[in-house]
């Protein structure tokens, strides 16, 4: 029973990291069908960023955070301008090749500029310890920290999708991007926004893996980026709760699976289930069948 | 065009037996012959993953898994059962299509873009199971594979996988494929199984890049879990992409150019990547089709630019 405790807090922190990452790419996929390759590596950037406004800005961690949003949000729109942009309308083999070259364009130049070895992740927040259930279960203050930012940011994502403007514009285009523009959407801006915002959420995510893993690594969001997508196949494609959902229990899987079995075969597992979830319920826990529109 | 093909016939042969010579006597020296063994593996890989991605426009990102597969299946034939050798590479190959069938079969049925995906996971999964696995050497690999690959198999080998995908190309079930590239719900209406196309397609290109594994594995005697890395999966995207989505002989000239820059550039690291992935970029924003697109590059190209170039000439 405790070591179940213990893998389902370590799952819920590794879960809610998932979900982070799944909300940039249900988000992008929803809007422009793109499976948006590079967002592992805006993940990447943020955390760089998060680390350099620890080291060299001295900011405190939340500004820190803040500021690795910001700048991984302007990653990801420079990235939409420059590479996807110009392919809206080419064959989606096209843009998906485009994607996959971005991402390996920013894992070789983050090999080139940051160097090939692990950093260590400033520890920003006292790494505290409570032990609980007779010192068998044991959480940290990171671990905690972890949950609540992504609560905390998946409350501000539905706020801004449910309640705002942009939102309402954001939530027309995918559901029918001509009628949207028809209806005076300015339809660029919209997509920009919808990047801008799943880049920031990956630049949390990548912040918190820092100091999950408390080591970043120009390759750190490769494997975690394939994941976050697999969360948000489970969940459901361009489903927002289907990406929170997904992200979770992916991350408490994961966790289990480690802790009962072998950690070896975690990605092995991961990846089967894309795989039988493909095959049970492509559309996802969360998602309705659709009728294919010619 | 019979003329052409007895022509084909000789320029091949002679090609073959000057390269024969050329390792016999020395005069292609072992750095080289390296890098001409891993010309013809990559032509096999980039030549097999055009007939998925450039044929029949599914983004499958997977051919390391594959090549993984044949590697590991006729190393373990060859080394620890030992068999013939030729059993042992279409062994391997068999082994990579049945995987093909079962990652293509789930994915492929569906609108989108999950082959993706699925196959960039396949080939994580490939390696987890390989290094669980004590009897094949787990993360150390399987070291001291005969080295049975010589010229002779190679370029056979390149030679079989060439025609193979230029024939399936151009019967009924590539003009299928081609259909569903093009345009895949008028492919369906005009009747053509689009799944079936596609999984065929699929797996018959990680046939090919299984035979590329086996080929490799007995040429390198040594294979480790971390040889069949996503990289490799995308170098050969990359050969594709260069060549032309849809054109073989773009493939085989592009990875044939690739094989040189990789060893030219060997000592650019993570830059050379960097390179490529820009490289990548460019096309598909400026010629999406690739550099030679669907054109093929022959003999009557060749004479046409030459007829062009003294009709320019004597104006």
């Amino acid at each position: 029973m405790e070591t179940f405790i213990a893998q389902l807090l370590n799952g819920l922190s590794l879960g809610s990291i998932y979900a982070l990452i799944a909300l940039g790419y249900t988000m992008v996929y929803g809007i422009i069908q793109l499976i948006n390759f590079a967002h592992g590596e805006v993940l990447m950037i943020g955390a760089y960023a998060g680390y350099f406004a620890v080291t060299i800005l001295k900011l405190n961690f939340f500004a820190a955070l803040l500021f690795a949003m910001v700048v991984s949000a302007l990653f990801g729109m420079i990235i939409e301008r420059i590479a996807y942009k110009p392919l809206r309308r080419s064959t989606r083999l096209a843009v998906l090749i485009t994607a996959i070259g971005v991402s390996l364009f920013l894992q070789n130049g983050g090999l080139q500029v940051f160097g090939t070895d692990y950093i260590s992740f400033p520890q920003a927040i006292p790494r505290v310890t409570y032990k609980f259930l007779d010192g068998n279960v044991t959480i940290t203050s990171h671990q905690i920290l972890i949950l609540l930012v992504t609560i905390a940011m998946m409350l501000i994502l539905q706020y801004i999708v449910q309640k705002t403007k942009i939102g309402k514009a954001m939530r027309a285009v995918s559901y029918d991007k001509d009628a949207a523009l028809l209806m005076g959407i300015d339809v660029d801006s919209v997509i920009s926004v919808t990047f801008a915002l799943g880049s920031a959420l990956a630049a949390v995510a990548g912040v918190l893996l820092g100091m999950y893993y408390q080591t970043i690594h120009p390759l750190m969001g490769v494997m975690p980026g394939l994941k976050a997508f697999v969360a948000a196949v489970l969940g459901g494609i361009g489903i927002i709760p289907g990406a929170m959902a997904g992200g979770f229990l992916l991350g408490i899987i994961e966790a289990l699976v480690s802790g009962y079995w072998s950690t070896t075969f975690r990605d092995v597992v991961v990846f089967g289930l894309l795989i039988l979830i493909l095959i049970v319920k492509p559309v996802g826990l969360l998602g309705k069948d659709t009728r294919e529109k010619v | 065009m019979k003329r052409n093909n007895i022509l084909v016939g000789i320029l091949l042969l002679a090609l073959y037996l000057i390269v024969e010579l050329g390792i016999r006597t020395g005069i292609i020296e072992p750095f080289q012959q390296v890098n001409l063994f891993l010309m013809g593996i990559n032509i096999i890989l980039a030549v097999s993953l055009n007939l998925i991605v450039g044929f029949t426009g599914q983004l499958a990102l997977g051919h390391a898994g594959f090549m993984a597969v044949g590697a590991y299946v006729s190393a373990v034939l060859t080394l620890k059962l030992g068999q013939p050798y030729l059993l042992a590479i279409f062994a391997g190959a068999f082994a990579a299509l049945i995987m093909g069938i079962i990652i293509g079969l789930p994915t492929l049925r569906l609108k989108g873009d999950y082959l993706a995906i699925a196959t960039l996971g396949f080939g994580e999964i490939i390696r987890g199971i390989i290094v669980n696995i004590d009897y094949i050497g787990g993360a150390a690999g399987i070291n001291g594979i005969p080295k049975y690959t010589n010229w002779t198999w190679l370029y056979l080998f390149t030679l079989f996988t060439i025609f193979a995908v230029k024939n399936f190309v151009n019967s009924t079930h590539g003009r299928a494929c081609i259909a569903i590239r093009d345009n895949e719900i008028a492919a369906e209406t005009m009747g053509i199984n689009t799944t079936y196309y596609k999984v065929l397609a699929f797996s018959l290109g990680a046939f090919f890049a299984g035979i590329a594994g086996a080929l490799y594995a007995h040429y390198f005697f040594l294979i480790q879990p971390v040889t069949f890395s996503m990289q490799k999966s995308f170098d050969a995207l990359v050969m594709v992409v260069f060549g032309g989505l849809g054109s073989i002989t773009g493939s085989i000239l592009a990875a044939i150019a690739v094989t040189f820059l990789n060893a030219a550039l060997i000592n650019l690291g993570a830059l050379r990547m960097v390179i490529y992935a820009m490289l990548l970029v460019i096309i598909m924003v400026f010629r999406p089709q690739g550099l030679l697109g669907t054109k093929e590059f022959t003999f009557r190209t060749l004479l046409r630019l030459k007829e062009r170039g003294t009709a320019n000439a004597k104006d």
